[in-house]
């Protein structure tokens, strides 16, 4: 027992003296190796902390959204529309909706103008006040009371005085909101008095939205109807795995990682192999010499996963994923500035330890087995 | 006692560039003696020694150590005899680069587990022993051949072996180190350990210490003085 | 013969130990101070009472096309509206999949 574990302390002594003796090699590896395990980190945490927030927050939206379509086009609802879906079965609460998008060329920003519900009377307007999301405050350095002018496509103008600034911690679903007042939105984008964007239906029991949808659809041939899991499928697939730029960038990241731990791995030196042989002659045996190899990857890769994910949690959790803002951005100016709830989830960090240490240690395994493996005269031969 | 019978070894065997290092060598190596394997570069000596120190196995032919059938043995259980029963000094002394000459000489008893403590005052007495107690901590490759030999020779000492076995000692050493190994190799043999020796060096195969001298030629022995 | 053997010296399993828990210690107190610290339900509920207010339907994390802000709601062909084979040319469009929800609509063919 003691002499299992004072083998083991021995074998683990002679991987650190024998990484000790490339002091730049091994450490660049390790930080490069980090920076992947960061890179690959950061994005998984911050993926799955969005999504986590986005299911959280997007829960308590409409279960459904009716769009007038004509020709396959979004368009405008007409108050008759509204009208037809009153009385509507399994509903409890049927709003027309007023938003629309805003190109803003002195903040070169889009905005999403909207009008806050008849029944919202946290964010009740009257004529002339806004309420603006956090991002715009901050593209256009606002602050309660200041003023915020709006220019409209059409050349039409308006005047706002700021009432109240949307909280920061709701920035993900907010931060590019200018609510004002209903009359003012209409007159601004030359809306008629009957027209709204869509209709918001909020259903009363959450596993009939189905049955819901069906029997609206009915009264309203000409609407399509958008259910909450559309919206939160579409927040769901943000970042997920398999999708898009982000896997593609860091798929050329991994590569060259790949690339790097085979040529390491793979293609022992003839100096190693001289060493194997030798440690075979001295009287070592095969899984000696593989416990040694094992253990120096794994403290090349255990370092650098721990670095990395220690980089990443902090990159991630204390500063928003920052690094990620050029690419989340776009073209778009306007991007929120949210804390991101942190939760630890085991399964998250073995699959990121799956996709980094693992790889690494089959690579090392391999060529080391077969040389130790070998008679010992012949590695040295 | 290490007994061989029609031992042979063929490398490449079945390809065109087959070649017979070995061919059927019958030997009798006796306990706590010098023996001394003589002959030209290329006589098979040296495959000879890798196969009586367990680091190959032969062609065909028997090997034993102790009554104990070695040859047939599959590669843990050779590692288990060649640990327990020999201790190596190779031509070009095979130190580990980088480490230090203590380091080197701790090697071999790693995988045994014993206590650290212990296992580095060894060492040290033993490099201390070979005059190398300033050199301890010194990286091997930044020592002299004579110095290099003599760690290696304490690394083959760690396990306390039965049999020592040096593959051309003196290839690398100039004359008053020649004397020093001698010195070394005679007080090994006077503390009762075997002592195997391949060499075609004069100031060896004529040295009054050795009892026994065998010398092959062609991978065949062809003189064995009893 | 009196030389002793150098003592001073740290074993490389011991530098390991101290690497490792060091590391460990850290990640466990930067886990502790931001999974304790943080008020996440609190926020989340805010944060949902505004969504239920306004009748939020959608993140707010890309403003850079009508598409990518609202991505459930857009037209489907949006992308594609200055022609079905155009590249798209927003960048943060390629990190959203398309909605999966079809339009309502269905063709019909009627012998006459």
């Amino acid at each position: 027992m003691r002499a299992t574990f004072e083998r083991r302390r021995h074998l683990l002594d002679f991987a650190v003296r024998s990484l000790a003796r490339r002091p730049t090699k091994n450490l660049g590896l390790v930080a490069v190796y980090a920076l992947v395990v960061f890179v690959v980190g950061s994005v998984m945490l911050y993926g799955a902390a969005i999504r986590r927030e986005a299911a959280a927050m997007l829960a308590s939206g409409p279960e459904l959204t009716a769009q007038a379509m004509t020709m396959g086009r979004h368009e405008m609802s007409r108050s008759a529309d509204v009208a037809a879906l009153k009385g509507l079965r399994g509903a409890r609460r049927i709003e027309p909706r007023l938003w629309g998008y805003l190109w803003d060329s002195a903040g070169a920003a889009n905005y999403t103008v909207m009008v806050p519900t008849a029944s919202d009377t946290a964010h009740a307007l009257a004529k002339g006040e806004a309420i603006v999301g956090e991002g715009v405050a901050r593209a256009r350095k606002l602050a309660p009371g200041k003023m915020l002018f709006l220019v409209s496509p059409s050349g039409k103008f308006l005047k706002t005085r700021v009432k109240a600034i949307l909280s920061a911690e709701s920035a993900l679903v907010s931060s590019d909101l200018v609510l004002v007042e209903e009359g003012d939105f209409r007159a601004f984008f030359e809306l008629p008095a009957d027209a709204w964007t869509d209709i918001a239906i909020t259903v009363t029991n959450p596993r009939e939205v189905t049955t819901v949808a069906e029997k609206a659809g009915l009264k309203l041939p000409g609407h399509r109807f958008v259910s909450r899991a559309d919206m939160s499928r579409s927040a769901e697939a943000l970042f997920s795995w398999r999708e898009g730029l982000t896997l593609a960038l860091l798929a050329g990241a991994l590569l060259a990682f790949a690339i790097l731990a085979f040529d390491k791995a793979s293609g022992l030196s003839a100096e190693e192999k001289r060493e194997i042989g030798i440690l075979k002659a001295i009287g070592w045996e095969s899984r000696d010499v593989i416990a040694v190899k094992l253990a120096e990857g794994g403290l090349i890769s255990g370092l650098a996963f721990l670095l990395g994910v220690i980089g990443a949690w902090t990159h991630v959790f204390f500063f928003s994923a920052g690094l990620f803002e050029p690419v989340l951005k776009g073209w778009a100016t306007l991007y929120p500035r949210f804390p991101l709830a942190p939760t630890l989830d085991a399964l998250e960090m073995a699959t990121l330890a799956m996709l980094t240490v693992l790889p690494y240690m089959a690579a090392i395994l391999v060529p080391v087995w077969r040389t130790a493996s070998a008679d010992p005269d012949a590695v040295m031969r | 006692m290490i007994t061989l019978e029609g031992v042979t070894k063929v490398f490449d065997q079945g390809r065109h560039n087959q070649v017979t290092a070995v061919g059927g060598v019958d030997l009798v190596i006796a306990d706590g003696r010098l023996t001394v394997l003589r002959g030209p570069s290329g006589s098979g000596k040296t495959t000879l020694l890798t196969l009586i120190g367990c680091l190959a196995r032969p062609t065909t032919g028997r090997i034993r150590i102790d009554g104990e059938m070695v040859s047939g043995l599959p590669e843990r259980f050779l590692t288990e005899v060649r640990r327990r029963t020999f201790g190596f000094v190779f031509q070009k002394f095979n130190l580990i680069r980088g480490l230090s000459a203590l380091d080197n000489v701790v090697l071999p008893a790693l995988p045994l587990g014993v206590a650290h403590r212990p296992l580095v005052e060894r060492a040290f007495a033993l490099l201390d022993h070979f005059g190398l107690a300033d050199r301890a901590e010194l990286a091997v490759e930044n020592l002299s051949g004579g110095e290099a030999q003599r760690v290696a020779i304490a690394r083959a000492l760690i396990n306390d072996p039965a049999v020592i076995v040096a593959d051309e000692p003196t290839a690398s050493l100039d004359g008053a180190r020649v004397g020093q190994f001698l010195a070394i190799a005679e007080e090994l043999r006077r503390s009762g350990k075997t002592v195997l020796i391949t060499s075609h060096d004069p100031r060896i195969t004529e040295a009054a210490i050795v009892d026994r001298l065998v010398t092959m030629a062609d991978g065949r022995i062809v003189e064995a003085a009893p | 013969m009196t030389a002793r053997a150098p003592s001073g010296r740290l074993r490389g399993s011991t530098v390991t130990a101290i690497v490792f828990g060091g590391l460990l210690l850290l990640a466990a107190g930067l886990g502790a101070v931001s999974l304790i610290g943080a008020d996440t339900a609190g926020r989340r509920d805010r944060a949902a009472a505004l969504v239920a207010e306004l009748a939020l339907s959608d993140l707010a994390l890309f403003t850079e096309a009508r598409y990518t802000r609202n991505p459930a709601l857009a037209d489907l062909h949006t992308p594609f509206q200055d022609g079905p084979a155009s590249l798209e040319h927003f960048p943060t469009a390629s990190l959203i999949v398309a909605p999966r929800g079809l339009p309502a609509g269905r063709l019909e063919a009627r012998e006459e």
